[in-house]
Order: C-alpha cells, then structure tokens, then sequence
C-alpha cells in the first residue's frame, strides 16, 4: 500500500521504546512501523465504530488521523462510544476524542473537520488521505463514502453494526468491489430503524471498529489477507463469523467497466430522505401531548393504545392499552371503532403506521400522539423516565 | 433440506429464529417456500411484482447468487442460503 509522501520517515528512540512489540515482529518491523507513521487515515464518524477504530490506529502509529464529526456527545452514546467520558456530554465529539488520542499518543498528527461529510467536500477531503475508515450511521453517507472512495481511488475500509450482528469488509481497491456492487440500490426510508430504534449491544462496534482498525493496518503494511471481495459476517449472540464472496460488478455505475456515476450525487435524494429522517410522519391526524393531559384530567372517554413491544412498557408506561406494533393486524378486534383512541409509541414513528393501518381497517376516531412518550415525559410529566 | 440464515431485522418476522430449514430443489424454491411459511416477511424481501428487493442480497454457501444462476441456482442438501440485507448502524 503505497502513501503518497515523499520525505522518508523516521523513528526517534523514544518511538522505538513505545513501538517495541511490534518491531520485535518481523511483520512489522522498522520499515512496516515507519509505513503507518508515513501513513493517513481518515475516520468518518467517532462514535460506536470510530471510537475504537481511532483508538488502535493511534496506538498503533498510524501517523496522520484525520476525524470527521460534527456532533456532540449525547448521554447515550457511553454505553458504547468508549472514546467519550461522563465529562465529555455536550462536549463536540472531536474536542472529546483529540483529548484522548493525544493523551495516548503525543506523536499522533490529528487533523479534525467539525463538518458534515457532504458531496460539495468529500473529494477533496478524501484526497488528502491514503485510506478511508467509513464508521457513519446512515445510507446516503455510506454511498457519498463509496462513491468518493471510488472516484478518488482509496480505499474504503466498511464496518456496519445493528443490534449484534455486523458487517465488514474492504471497499473501493482497484481490483476489488466497492459497496454499490454489493448493493446498488438503498432500502427505503424507514425500514431499516437505526440504533436509537433498533437499539444495539454496546460491545459490538467495538468489535467491528477493531477489525476495521485491522484491515486499516494490514493495508498500510501489506501483510496478511485484507477482506477485499469478502464480506465478514459477525453474529454477537452465536459468537459466529461468516464470509461470503463479494465479486466486483462489471455493471457497477461507479467503479463498473462503464461508470454512469462519474461525479457525486444528491445522496439523500438518492435514499428516498426528505430533509431530516427522524420521526416520519405520514399525514395521520396528530394530537398533542398536553391536549392528551387535558382531557385525560376531565376524564373524558379515550382510549390510550401503546404500540410499543412489552420490554419497553416496563421501563416506563402511561397505563395505555399495549399491542406491540407488529401484532395490531392479529389482535385489532380488542379494540372499540366506536370509541376515541389515541395511540403513542416512544417517539411517534411506529404510533403513526398504527393509526394509518387502523384507518384503512375501519377505525374512523384515531389520532396519533406526537412526538410519543418521550414528548409526555419532556413536556406533562418529567418523572416518566425517558429511553 | 437447505438452512436459510436469517438476518437480525427480519427474525421478527419468523418467530425470532436465527435460521429456517426448507425444501427446495432451487434457490427460487427455497425462498418460495420460507414466505409461504411466514407471509409476514414477503414484502421485506420482494416487491409487489414478485422481485427480490435490490437491497437485499442471497447467498448460496458463500457465492451471491447473482453470479450464479439467481432464483435458478440449484440446491444440494446441506446447503445454507444466507439473506443479506443492508445495515448501516456505526456512528449513533
């Protein structure tokens, strides 16, 4: 893997001293040491997978870490963004990070970019780096990754996690696949939740981020089999990995023998997004928390249906009527057409396919409850615990 | 028998199971019969008009079936079939 630097690298004796266990490896050595000095990385995201992926290729040497993340840290990210501490809520994530991979390794250059990675700065971004490590919580980034990667000849470096399984491999070489030839085309809005709905065990970024942080590795120094044309399945709850065989696409629009895609695109247009993909809300009749409260309080006849799954009801409830999402279409009888129902779920997404599913089956008096109970407990009620 | 492997998202729909053993002299067979067994999963994998989702991705032992014989691809007893969805979790 050749960087594009031309003033020989060295190591000082101090460096010698802090590298020693993997000088001593004849895979490594001075000259495989002095690569990862030489070399620059560029991790998209320091979240659950940049978190450990930064963390290993500072230790290890890696010269030059350029970090891309416009966020903050959020109290929920500790349960598996080891990067950030308790102190470090509210604090931008790239501030937070910077203090630790400095605090590990002071000969760490860090390049950070408090921007979000978008089609307008990508290229050139990219074109100051050797290798791409795409650690990003969403499809139309994850295609802006591969397509920049591809049109700028670097390598992407994939990891993907949802719950406990994930997914990593080794995109955009020039021998090799890159992410469109595995899947052309992104699911729709939607129907793939993401952690905060999907949730996720903490460990597993932590897994995939370090295979990353290896295939990063094994890239700068040339050793080993890199996961190009192979797709590692991991599977947290079996501890089983799987490989399949990924084949690069003659057809492939961006790295194919004829490429249609020969500039970045509109990548949310792309993904089906209009404007911010949080709670979709698809045009149900709403009604508002403290309208609920208010009449609740006069005792008037409604029906409170929670359509959120059992788990859930116990960490927090406001006494509704629970039929978990998936099982409405089964149980939908237990319900009174006749009656008034509002239905909520945590944060309104899943409570407003009920109420247009339960229109379409006859129901004529539903409402949705915007912004679910996490809106109740921000707004009528702090003592409900938010999730 | 074949043993399709079923990715996290959609084990809701087949009754939380990691894997369904099916019959099915194909691929095209196996997958036939693994909705009939659980309808709710028919419109996460294919479209109204009967297509495999382009972001979904099947996998006979470890070869896409694109690069074999698709829905065609013929089964050997023992085989896995692994559905391969696209996830994009990382950052939050």
């Amino acid at each position: 893997m050749a960087t594009t630097t031309e003033i020989p690298v060295t190591l000082n004796n101090d460096e010698i001293l802090r590298y020693s266990r993997h000088l001593i490896m004849p895979e490594v050595g001075m000259e495989g040491q002095q690569k990862l000095k030489a070399a620059r990385v560029l991790c998209i995201g320091t979240g659950g997978l940049g978190s450990p992926l930064a963390l290993y290729l500072t230790a290890a040497g890696v010269g030059t870490i350029g970090l891309v993340d416009f966020d903050v840290v959020d109290y929920t990210n500790l349960q598996r963004q080891i990067i950030h501490s308790t102190a470090d809520v509210g604090r931008k994530k790239l501030d937070s990070a910077a203090d630790k991979l400095k605090g590990i390794n002071p000969y760490l250059n860090l390049r950070t970019f408090d921007t979000k990675l978008t089609s307008a700065n990508a290229l050139e971004l990219f074109r100051e780096f050797d290798i791409v490590a795409d650690g990003t919580d969403n499809f139309p980034t994850r295609y802006l990754v591969n397509d920049a990667c591809v049109l700028t000849g670097k390598p992407n470096v994939y990891g993907s996690i949802f719950r406990f399984e994930g997914q990593a491999s080794v995109f955009a070489t020039e021998q090799g696949p890159c992410y469109r030839c595995l899947y052309p085309e992104p699911p729709p809005p939607g129907l793939v939740p993401s952690c905060a709905e999907g949730g996720v065990l903490g460990i597993l970024p932590g897994l995939v981020g370090v295979m990353q942080a290896t295939e990063v590795i094994k890239l700068i120094l040339g050793v080993g089999d890199p996961l190009i044309g192979r797709l590692l399945l991991v599977d947290a709850l079996g501890m089983k990995f799987r490989e399949l065989k990924l084949r690069k696409n003659p057809d492939c629009p961006v790295c194919g023998t004829h490429p249609t895609v020969t500039k970045l695109i509109d990548y949310n247009e792309f993904c089906g997004i209009r404007g911010e993909e949080k709670v979709v809300s698809n045009g149900v009749p709403e009604i508002q928390v403290e309208e609920l409260k208010r009449r609740l309080d006069a005792k008037e006849d409604l029906f409170v249906l929670d359509v959120r799954e059992p788990h859930e009801y116990q960490i927090c409830n406001i006494g509704g009527y629970l039929i978990p999402l998936n099982d409405l279409p089964k149980r939908v009888n237990e319900l009174d057409s006749s009656r008034e129902i509002v239905v909520h779920c945590k944060m309104g997404g899943r409570s407003a396919k009920a109420v247009a599913f339960l229109q379409q089956a006859g129901f004529a008096k539903v409402k949705n409850l915007t912004g679910g109970i996490t809106a109740w407990a921000d707004r009528v009620d702090p003592k409900v615990p938010k999730y | 028998m074949s043993k399709i492997h079923i990715p996290t998202p959609l084990r809701q729909y087949v009754g939380k199971q990691a894997s369904v053993d099916v019959k099915g002299s194909t691929v095209g067979e196996a997958m036939s019969a693994l909705v009939e067994q659980h309808p709710d999963l028919r419109k996460h994998l294919y479209t109204e008009d009967g297509k495999l989702r382009a972001f979904v991705n099947l996998y006979v032992n470890d070869e896409d079936i694109r690069y074999l014989q698709k829905e065609a691809t013929e089964l050997k007893d023992g085989d896995n079939i692994s559905i391969v969805p696209s996830i994009a979790g990382g950052a939050n």
